[in-house]
């Protein structure tokens, strides 16, 4: 199962690179181009990223965010969600590249491989902007009755933020 | 407006609660930390990132998308089935949902757009059923491999990167499974 994980991504690579050059792809242009985007995506998220990694450490030095986490770890913990996330689940709906800031700030605080750490990067990758997508969409669409796209959405990132806490404890027990 | 009410209140509850337990020196080093600590981490996951970016790329350039929208025809269907008659519409959200499955954002938006656009036209100005599905189906995250967490791990030093997957997919599915039964449910029940 290890094994199958670590190989999926250089599996994922060559595989997508086969298939491109047997249709006829320029495989290597294209893989050129699309790693010069990235870079333009990296620097679209550094600002926001300096903004917020400074904002949360900031937090935690102070010992805001220890206070903040003892007083609702009653609350959160009955439902399995650890207080020290609490950042990241107030700032997901609401900016996707801010999210990553808050998230990478928890990840290296309590390193990648721990259950925090896990946690948060878990939750980053199974919920989305939820606000930010929802007025992109209905501003395009034109709508201002919006019903219960908004209601439906939020119970999504609230079983995503759940389910994550509880994914992580499935498959990493020990961490 | 909101990540400004957001930023703001915790840097200033955090200077106010470093003052009040005497840790100001500690909350003016970590802002300076969290700065630098924020462009350090940016360099060391580009690598990660480029490169998944470049992968993204030879997908797109290579139809997969196309083919995954074909695949998807009949759960679609399932999904929107007061749209299954506009042809295009149809098309448009099956191209969006692949390309975000495959995390080819910037491809997905105006795919995503399209389809609201089309959809729009016969309740103007009311979010039909069909609508808040695709939007709800856009904002729960159903992005098959996280590649910009799994390059913040990467920088951090994580053993193995993508050892989340599982976790991910299990979490994204619940989620993605509770946001559709939810229109569902809220489509028979909802009174306006």
């Amino acid at each position: 199962m290890e094994l199958l994980l670590a190989m999926l991504v250089p599996g994922l690579m060559v595989g997508v690179a086969v298939y491109g050059a047997v249709r006829g792809v320029d495989v290597y242009a294209a893989l050129v181009k699309g790693a010069g985007g990235g870079l333009e995506t990296l620097a679209r998220i550094v600002p926001a990223l300096v903004a917020l990694m400074t904002a949360v450490s900031m937090l935690r030095a102070s010992g805001a965010l220890e206070l903040l986490a003892g007083g609702l770890a009653p609350v959160l913990e009955k439902v399995g969600l650890p207080p020290e996330l609490l950042p990241l689940m107030l700032v997901r709906p609401v900016s996707g590249s801010a999210a990553l800031g808050v998230g990478a700030e928890l990840i290296s605080a309590y390193g990648p491989d721990s259950r925090l750490g896990r946690m948060a990067a878990v939750m980053l990758g199974s919920t989305e902007t939820t606000f930010y997508t929802v007025s992109v969409y209905f501003g395009a669409a034109g709508i201002s009755r919006t019903r219960y796209a908004i209601p439906a959405a939020l119970c999504a990132d609230l079983t995503g933020f759940l389910a994550a806490a509880w994914a992580v404890r499935l498959f990493f027990p020990a961490a | 407006m909101s990540m400004t009410i957001l930023w703001t209140g915790m840097a200033a509850c955090a200077l106010l609660c470093g003052l009040a337990t005497g840790r100001g020196e500690a909350v003016a080093a970590a802002a300076m930390e969290g700065a630098a600590g924020a462009v350090e981490l940016a360099i060391s996951m580009a690598g990660v990132l480029c490169l998944w970016s470049g992968v993204m790329e030879v997908m797109r350039r290579a139809g997969l998308a196309d083919r995954l929208a074909r695949a998807l025809g009949p759960v679609l269907r399932l999904l929107f089935p007061q749209t299954a008659g506009d042809r295009q519409a149809m098309d448009a959200a099956a191209a969006n949902i692949s390309a975000n499955l495959l995390g080819l954002g910037n491809a997905a938006t105006p795919l995503g757009l399209e389809a609201a656009r089309r959809m729009a036209r016969r309740s103007p100005g009311v979010a039909s059923d069909s609508l808040c599905m695709l939007v709800v189906c856009n904002t729960a995250s159903i992005q098959l491999i996280p590649a910009t967490v799994a390059s913040v791990r990467s920088a951090a030093g994580s053993a193995a990167p993508f050892d989340i997957l599982p976790a991910v997919w299990l979490a994204s599915g619940l989620s993605v499974g509770v946001g559709v039964l939810a229109c569902k449910v809220l489509a028979r029940v909802w009174r306006d």
